[in-house]
């Protein structure tokens, strides 16, 4: 190595890249090492909602923030970011949850999140294939779908532009503060980040990050057959209970007028292989809230590692003390929403700023 | 889901999975005989008119509807699930397809593609392609035809084109003349072989049979209207209809490869009785290597005993095999692309076509899943086996794994669940 | 040959007849359609593998998208859209 970078980053997933294009844009020397090859690790897998979300207060400040930022990149993203300001539609399964509809509205207003309660009439007009009746729900303009191996590309891109070094194909055996090792050999650096999504508990071993298995399933090209992301509302109860297995409506329109369907949360270790019976239960939930869906044709099915906490925020800080290495991780099902964020918390941490949110509840070492 | 059970399951009705099937029924167990297309056959016996076919054929064909195998056609398997069951969509609906002692896979090839300018154009069609097409009904009579690719699968279309009223005005074959003598050689041993090369060159006499010739380029406004092709020296520009235009054949081996099966490249693995590395999967014909009808019916033979627990029976037939390896490798040698090839491409020459990705935006990655990240190629309906055996060409890149559904298939076919009671499919067994 | 009699099938919205016996891939050919479908940037396409692999004869048949024209048989009164 012919300089000493003042950061290096293990992991070219969301969270790696996101954060190489923050630091970089602070005037940081930064490496990036990965495995493999950009987004090839659970970010390739994932669904690029950038959503926001209010299972706790600060998932639902973390994920405004987020897409925020996004928003504010907007303009100047490529094509194959594929930024598609499709919102969101909550959907409510019963009279029971309309009750539940008005406190998310309530709760997203005071965080500054614009939405709209709607009734069953505007959801029918909005989102034909929906099965009657229909009840209400809760349409969130502002949130949007990426792909997000095309979003990492573009931060890694843009940290390229500005010096920072890929090292890809080189697989980390380990790290300490300030330097990763590879082989035989040392990469120096004034600070490294654990960014190794579902894996970096590998490199930091007592890390309380663990692979949440999530399955996708995506159709052939049908332009039209729907408009917004739709998500059940007792999706959050699904994504939020770590003790069960459990699959949730959750369908999002891709640019190319393909759908992609999902999801289902399993801790199932890590055995990526497609388990035929969650696939049929994701289905057929799917199926409940849009027949029509049955006759559609599936091209590829696929499954995912999610980087899981106990408390479901991700872990952002020095670990496990503040002489540690820098954790970036533990994002599960929204480090594509939350990327940007996370990694402007961790660059305003770095250079002893005050970060735009409370840092407290992200503080890696509280694990 | 309907469920059907036989102790022997055989997925591919061409020459090998009939001859598995044929042979395992009649070491005494149930089979189910499965393939996509709606009659039996495979590539090569698929005819519509059965007379026209060759006596062995005809003789095989006449065992399968003798026999008391459930012959199930239109019939596309989508998934293998580990406990010994397959999914198969029949017209649409699902059925679930157990097998209680073995499962053997005679799924036999694809058709290799090199991408060149124009490829993409309506009346571009592979030379097995042609050769389906003709077989499923196509009028070609009249039609301006040029045939350009490699392999011996040039000679029976060209044939069949002919006879079909085709004005077939060149058949060019991409090997230089010396390769293509001392394969024609080396077939010594199969005077069978011989006698069918001759009998498909009478078929196209009046038609030149060029060696050392390839396509450079297709054109056209909205349908192909013309082809240029170069010997190395000159350019010649022919008017066609329609341009078949194939590079040899690649293994089908996607089922395989769900299932586990090792491989060997697109090959899959197998012993001296065709099993694969799968306990009780067997794999015969063209799937573990491509080696022409002959070899695929004895491979299936020796496969169908071994299915049905006969080990002996299939290892005595299994000496009769010619050095398959040489064959296969002799083969590829003798029409192994010539590098002019790797040229033909321009910058905006697509190679995937499902996806409409361009040779230019895929020379930056290193990969076959990285460029499919980054550009979508390979994430089509056909999952990429039209472009990677041309990426692999192209780049050297690696293979990319295989998920359900191995066809597309609707979401109620391959997410039905089990215990879903749902009607019997309309069917065409028997 | 045997004796081949002919359907009738609505292709784009017109009556016409083809063999019997045969693909909707083949019949579509025979009528003289240059397009089956239409790729993702807008170019036309027919079938190019003839046997279920590459996709490039999707047609709608029935009302159904996306069908392979080149694996299904015509029957009397198939409707058959192309260019989707
Ligand atoms: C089914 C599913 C749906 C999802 N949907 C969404 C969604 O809609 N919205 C959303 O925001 N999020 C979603 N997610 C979650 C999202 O995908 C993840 O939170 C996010 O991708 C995590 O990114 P990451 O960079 O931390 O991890 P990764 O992308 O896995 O990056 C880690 C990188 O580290 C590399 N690495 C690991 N170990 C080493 C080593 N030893 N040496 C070198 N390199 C190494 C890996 O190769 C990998 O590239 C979904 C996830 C799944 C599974
Ligand atoms: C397009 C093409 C045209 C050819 N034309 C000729 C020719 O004219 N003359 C010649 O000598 N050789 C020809 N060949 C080579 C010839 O096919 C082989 O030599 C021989 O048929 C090998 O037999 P097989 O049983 O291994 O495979 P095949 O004959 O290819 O049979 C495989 C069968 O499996 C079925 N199948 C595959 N996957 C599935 C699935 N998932 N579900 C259900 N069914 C499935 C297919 O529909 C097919 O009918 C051709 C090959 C191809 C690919
Ligand atoms: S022509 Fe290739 S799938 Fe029909």
């Amino acid at each position: 190595m012919d300089r000493s970078p003042d950061v290096v980053i293990v992991g070219a997933g969301i969270v790696g890249a996101a954060a190489a294009h923050v630091l970089t844009a602070e005037g940081l020397a930064v490496d990036v090492v990965d495995r493999g090859a950009p987004a090839s690790g659970v970010t390739g897998a994932g669904m690029g909602h950038i959503v926001v979300m209010d299972d706790s207060p600060a998932q639902l400040q973390l994920t405004a923030y987020s897409r925020r930022l996004l928003d504010e990149l907007a303009p100047e993203l490529s094509a194959s970011c594929e930024l598609s300001r499709c919102g969101t539609l909550w959907i409510a399964s019963g009279e029971a949850e309309l009750e539940a509809v008005e406190a998310k509205q309530g709760a997203y207003a005071e965080a500054g999140i614009a939405s709209e309660v709607l009734d069953g009439d505007d959801v029918a007009r909005l989102e034909p294939e929906l099965r009657r009746p229909l009840f209400g729900a809760l349409r969130v303009p502002g949130d949007t779908v990426v792909y997000p191996p095309g979003l990492a590309r573009w931060f890694l891109d843009r940290a390229v532009e500005r010096g920072a070094r890929l090292h890809l194909g080189t697989e980390i055996d380990s790290l300490g503060p300030r330097e990763v090792r590879a082989g035989t050999t040392t990469i120096s650096a004034g600070a490294v980040v654990n960014a190794a999504g579902p894996w970096s508990g590998r490199l930091s071993p007592g890390l309380p990050v663990t692979p949440r298995k999530g399955h996708l399933l995506i159709t052939g090209r049908y332009s039209g057959f729907c408009r917004h992301q739709l998500v059940e509302l007792g999706y959050l109860a699904s994504a939020h209970d770590l003790s069960q297995d459990s699959v949730a409506f959750n369908l999002q329109p891709r640019p190319t007028g393909q759908i992609i369907i999902g999801s289902s949360r399993q801790a199932a270790g890590w055995d990526g292989a497609i388990d035929r019976s969650v696939l049929q239960k994701m289905v057929a939930r799917a199926v409940e809230f849009v027949p029509g869906l049955a006759g559609l044709d599936v091209v590829r099915t696929w499954t995912g590692f999610r980087p899981a906490t106990p408390d479901k925020l991700p872990l952002i800080g020095p670990w496990p003390d503040e002489d540690g290495p820098w954790i970036l991780s533990g994002h599960e099902g929204l480090g594509i929403a939350t990327a940007l964020g996370t990694a402007q918390i961790l660059a305003d941490l770095m250079l002893e700023r005050r970060p735009e949110l409370d840092p407290a509840p992200f503080r890696a070492a509280r694990a | 889901m309907t469920e059907w059970a036989a102790s022997v399951v055989v997925v591919g009705a061409g020459p090998a999975g009939i001859a598995a099937a044929i042979r395992a029924e009649g070491a005494g167990r149930s089979v189910i005989l499965i393939d996509q297309a709606q009659r039996p056959g495979g590539q090569i016996w698929r005819h519509r008119d059965r007379a026209a076919l060759p006596r062995q054929a005809r003789s095989w064909l006449q065992r399968l509807d003798r026999s008391s195998v459930r012959l199930l056609t239109g019939a596309s398997v989508v998934d293998a699930e580990p406990s010994s069951r397959l999914r198969v969509d029949l017209g649409g609906r699902p059925l679930g397809v157990r097998w209680n002692d073995a499962l053997v896979l005679a799924t036999g090839s694809h058709e290799r593609f090199v991408p060149f300018p124009g490829w993409t154009l309506p009346g571009v069609v592979g030379v097995g392609g042609a050769q389906a097409l003709l077989k499923s009904g196509m009028d070609v009579a009249g039609m301006e035809v040029v045939l350009a690719g490699s392999g011996p699968l040039l000679l029976p279309v060209a044939a069949t084109l002919s006879r079909a009223g085709a004005n077939l005005t060149l058949v060019a074959e991409q090997a230089p003349l010396g390769r293509v003598i001392r394969f024609g050689a080396a077939l010594w041993r199969s005077p069978s072989r011989w006698l069918d090369a001759a009998r498909y060159r009478a078929g196209f006499l009046r038609t030149p049979y060029r060696t050392g010739t390839w396509v450079l380029r297709a054109e056209g406004e909205d349908r192909v209207r013309e082809v240029t092709l170069t010997d190395g020296d000159g350019e010649r520009t022919l008017p066609c209809d329609l341009l078949c235009t194939g590079f040899g054949l690649t293994p089908a081996s996607e089922l395989a490869r769900l299932l586990g099966c090792a491989t060997d490249g697109w090959r899959v693995k197998v012993d001296g009785v065709q099993a694969t590395s799968e306990d009780g999967v067997y794999c015969a014909g063209e799937a573990c290597g491509i080696a022409g009808a002959e070899i695929a019916i004895l491979e299936g033979e020796i496969a169908g005993l071994a299915a049905a627990g006969d080990r002996a029976g299939a290892e005595r037939l299994g000496r009769r095999r010619p050095p398959h390896d040489r064959f296969v490798a002799g083969l590829a040698q003798a029409f192994r692309l010539r590098e002019e090839l790797s040229a033909l491409p321009a910058g905006t020459t697509l190679v995937c076509r499902c996806e409409d990705v361009p040779l230019e935006r895929l020379r930056d990655f290193g990969s076959t899943r990285e460029a499919k990240l980054h550009t979508r190629a390979g994430m089509g309906p056909c999952q990429g086996r039209i472009c990677q055996p041309a990426l692999q060409h192209f780049f050297g890149w690696g293979i990319d794994s295989v998920r359900p559904p191995l066809f597309p298939t609707s979401l109620s076919v391959l997410a039905a669940p089990e215990e879903d009671e749902s009607p019997p499919p309309p069917t065409s067994i028997t | 040959m045997s004796v081949e009699s002919e359907v009738g099938l609505t292709v784009d919205g017109e009556t016409v007849s083809s063999a019997a016996d045969i693909t909707v891939a083949a019949a579509l050919l025979n009528l003289g359609k240059w397009r089956f479908r239409r790729s993702v940037s807008g170019s036309p396409r027919t079938p190019l593998c003839g046997m279920g692999t590459c996709h490039e004869c999707l047609v709608t048949v029935d009302g159904d998208r996306h069908r392979r024209a080149c694996m299904i048989p015509v029957r009397a009164g198939m409707r058959i859209e192309t260019d989707d």
